[in-house]
């Protein structure tokens, strides 16, 4: 196929391809809805792609990438950002040399998701440009522009998509050739990069001129445009709604923002002075709304109502037509469940026999909530599980702390459990504690990546693998147990019953492989034994053909 | 404007819904539509409702269905019609799971490509592009399966028509 042929592809997989074509020398992240097909794609498309243990070490590998003068791709859904927040306001500051792209995917309407939130937000809160692609084609072609704009201002960027963008195909036409990689190399720079307040002083004044000279490009870019239309009604939108919004109007006339941040408000105020009613048409919070009313223009909002779930066609129309009235609820489907023959099912029948507090983290195991168990009393963000779980067991009264246990995931506890085990070790309760680490050996729920605890890379080649049980002992946990669970669940309840009645720290790893992945675990394995873990053959051969 | 053909595909995480509409988007992109196709994946794959809509025609903007406006609702699963029948418009088709008898199948796994083969009869794609799109979408080794399948499927069609 040459280059210039259309493919249908995902608005995912048109990151991963606009990241190839663009250069980028290493793509990292963690796996999370809707983000994670990127790096699987970049992966197969030949390109060099890995996780991390969690968002913000792939954010700080990124970053080195991009100090190194290379192009970074790193990829995380919304909360992941969150993680990551932290190195990603310090680069904010310190620039990069080479490209630095964060792919920040939004789940409005949290169809796989703990919460709403909008990461615009976080373009303003770090002070990052923005990219707010709407279809697969922007995915690709601002992908590119956002590496460009990285190494033009020396700044990290963020690329910010939302469910609907990620997980909608449709066509893209690609670059006819790839652009030439950068090569890398180190510079030193001593102020620049080490954020001493005296550094820090400066830096922070460094990336608001940056900013300043972006607001001036967020005027004349072609990525900020008007589509021509009705002098009586314009709306003003972004992302996915664009598409939404012109498909409900498609009378009006519209001012469609590619580059979110800094906003080109001279030409905002041009356009809006242009209509005789302009309307702001965007999902999540009022972010667009916000900025333009704060300069002084009259603009309208959409009703609160609309700031929760997805938009569509109706309910832009909606919107347009000031109609408020209560939306028709949509028959409720079957919600998910634990698969038949999933080990989980064990796990939660003895926390339910035993009557536990459980103190529950994200993954598949987050379905125990669900009835036939009702065995999980929270679940917050990732990791969460054994520091809410130490709290309990502090305040509680003892007949009731002596009830708490941890319930965490291996991915999930290599993403950020650890630290909780240490504050286990440091600060132990009264009571002892109850951890359990449900090792399915894959990180299931997004679809069974590897992770550090796997043993395999992204492409499941062997490396180096994180012992759960030898790291607990080397943290100094009294009882460190590894059950390998069967079918019935009695004799994992008697050992959680010894285990709570101790009042000791106990760390049990509960082992049994993911139900829907140990077909694919063994073949992996057998590869590694048979050929040392290379990629099969046939699909570098597809990634060398696209 | 002319409007797109607007389909969603529903069952339950596991038959293939998504692989449903991956052939039903390829086959429309080759010949030569706009297409979107879109859905939620995440924790519909255990086991739970599942639906993705593709939208096809001369140019295609919200990659969504508008809720009520389907022209064709492709059901896999019998408790699952009810749930999106309010998705199609008025005078939309159903093609319901009872159209196929799954004991026709070669393989009982290719039901939801039987029942693109009954949707296909109602689209204007060229068959050569269902095809050509059902061994791009499927290893070779599932092709003999899927593509007896797909005229199980079209069969049912011209029966259902001959018996009314």
């Amino acid at each position: 196929m040459s280059s210039t042929e259309r493919q249908l592809l995902s608005g995912d997989s048109a990151i991963a391809l606009g990241a190839l074509h663009g250069g980028v020398a290493l793509g990292t992240g963690y796996p999370g809805t809707p983000s994670t097909e990127i790096l699987e794609y970049l992966s197969h498309l030949g390109g060099r792609a890995q996780w991390s243990p969690n968002e913000k070490v792939a954010l700080e590998v990124g970053i080195g990438v991009a100090y190194g003068g290379a192009r970074s791709l790193v990829t995380m859904k919304h909360v992941g950002v969150n993680v990551a927040a932290d190195p990603l306001f310090s680069v904010a500051h310190t620039g990069v040399v080479g490209a630095l792209v964060l792919v920040s995917a939004d789940d409005p309407g949290m169809a796989s998701s703990q919460n709403e939130q909008d990461n615009r937000r976080y373009a303003v809160a770090a002070g990052v440009p923005m990219f707010e692609p709407a279809d697969s084609q922007e995915a690709y072609d601002f992908t590119l522009a956002a590496i460009e704009a990285s190494e033009r201002w020396h700044i990290p960027v963020l690329l910010r998509v939302t469910t609907r963008v990620c997980h909608t195909q449709a066509p893209v036409r690609p670059l006819a050739q790839a652009w030439p990689k950068p090569t890398p190399r180190f510079e030193r720079d001593l102020r620049g990069r080490n954020l001493i307040p005296a550094n820090a002083r400066p830096a922070h004044r460094r990336l608001r001129q940056k900013l300043a000279e972006m607001a001036a490009w967020s005027e004349t870019t072609p990525l900020n445009h008007v589509v021509p239309g009705s002098r009586q009604l314009g709306i003003i939108t972004s992302g996915i709604a664009y598409m939404h919004a012109r498909e409900a109007a498609p009378e009006a006339s519209f001012l469609k923002l590619g580059f979110t941040h800094p906003l080109p408000l001279k030409k905002i105020a041009d356009f809006v002075r242009s209509v005789a009613r302009c309307v702001v048409i965007e999902e999540g919070d009022p972010y667009l709304a916000d900025a333009i009313r704060a300069a002084g223009l009259t603009v309208e909002s959409k009703p609160e109502m609309f700031r929760f779930g997805e938009l569509n066609v109706n309910r832009v129309r909606r919107i347009l037509a000031h109609d408020e009235s209560p939306e028709p609820a949509r028959p409720p489907g079957k919600p998910p469940e634990l698969c038949d023959g999933c080990s989980h099912h064990v796990v939660f029948q003895a926390l339910k026999n035993l009557d536990c507090i459980v103190a529950g983290d994200i993954g598949c195991y987050a379905l125990g909530v669900l009835p036939p168990y009702s065995a999980m009393d929270c679940c917050v963000c990732m990791g969460s599980s054994i520091g809410i779980g130490l709290g309990l067991r502090h305040v509680l009264p003892p007949a009731e702390a002596r009830r708490v246990v941890s319930v965490i995931g291996d991915s999930t506890f290599v993403h950020s459990g650890m630290t909780g085990l240490a504050e286990m070790i440091y600060n132990p309760p009264p009571t002892g504690h109850v951890v359990v680490i449900l090792d399915n050996s894959t990180t299931a729920m997004t679809g069974h990546q590897e992770h550090p605890g796997t043993g395999r890379t992204l492409d499941h080649a062997a490396t180096g693998k994180v012992v759960y049980e030898d790291l607990g002992r080397a943290l100094g946990i009294e009882q460190v147990l590894v059950f390998p669970l069967g079918k019935d669940s009695a004799d994992f309840e008697r050992l959680l019953k010894e285990s709570l009645a101790s009042e000791k720290l106990v760390l049990i790893v509960a082992r049994r492989p993911c139900v829907l992945a140990a077909k694919n675990i063994r073949e992996y394995e057998k590869m590694i034994t048979t050929n040392g873990g290379c990629k099969s053959c046939s699909a570098t051969q597809e990634g060398a053909a696209v | 404007m002319k409007q797109p053909v607007n389909i969603i595909l529903a069952g339950l995480g596991g038959q293939g819904v998504i692989k449903a509409s991956d052939i039903l988007s390829e086959a429309a992109f080759r010949a030569g539509f706009e297409v979107k196709k879109s859905e939620i994946h995440g924790m519909s794959q255990r086991g739970g409702s599942v639906t993705s809509d593709v939208r096809f025609g001369p140019q295609v903007l919200s990659p969504m269905v508008p809720p009520g406006e389907a022209d064709f609702l492709v059901v896999l699963a019998p408790d699952q019609v009810e749930v999106n029948r309010g998705q199609l418009r008025p005078g939309g088709w159903l093609i319901a799971p009872d159209l196929v008898d799954p004991a026709q199948l070669a393989n009982r796994k290719s039901f939801n490509v039987a029942l693109l083969g009954a949707l296909s009869m109602h689209l204007e794609i060229p068959e050569a592009q269902w095809r050509a799109a059902l061994r791009a979408c499927l290893a070779p080794k599932l092709h003999a399966a899927n593509e007896q399948a797909f005229e199980v499927g079209r069969r049912a069609v011209v029966a259902k028509e001959h018996n009314s």
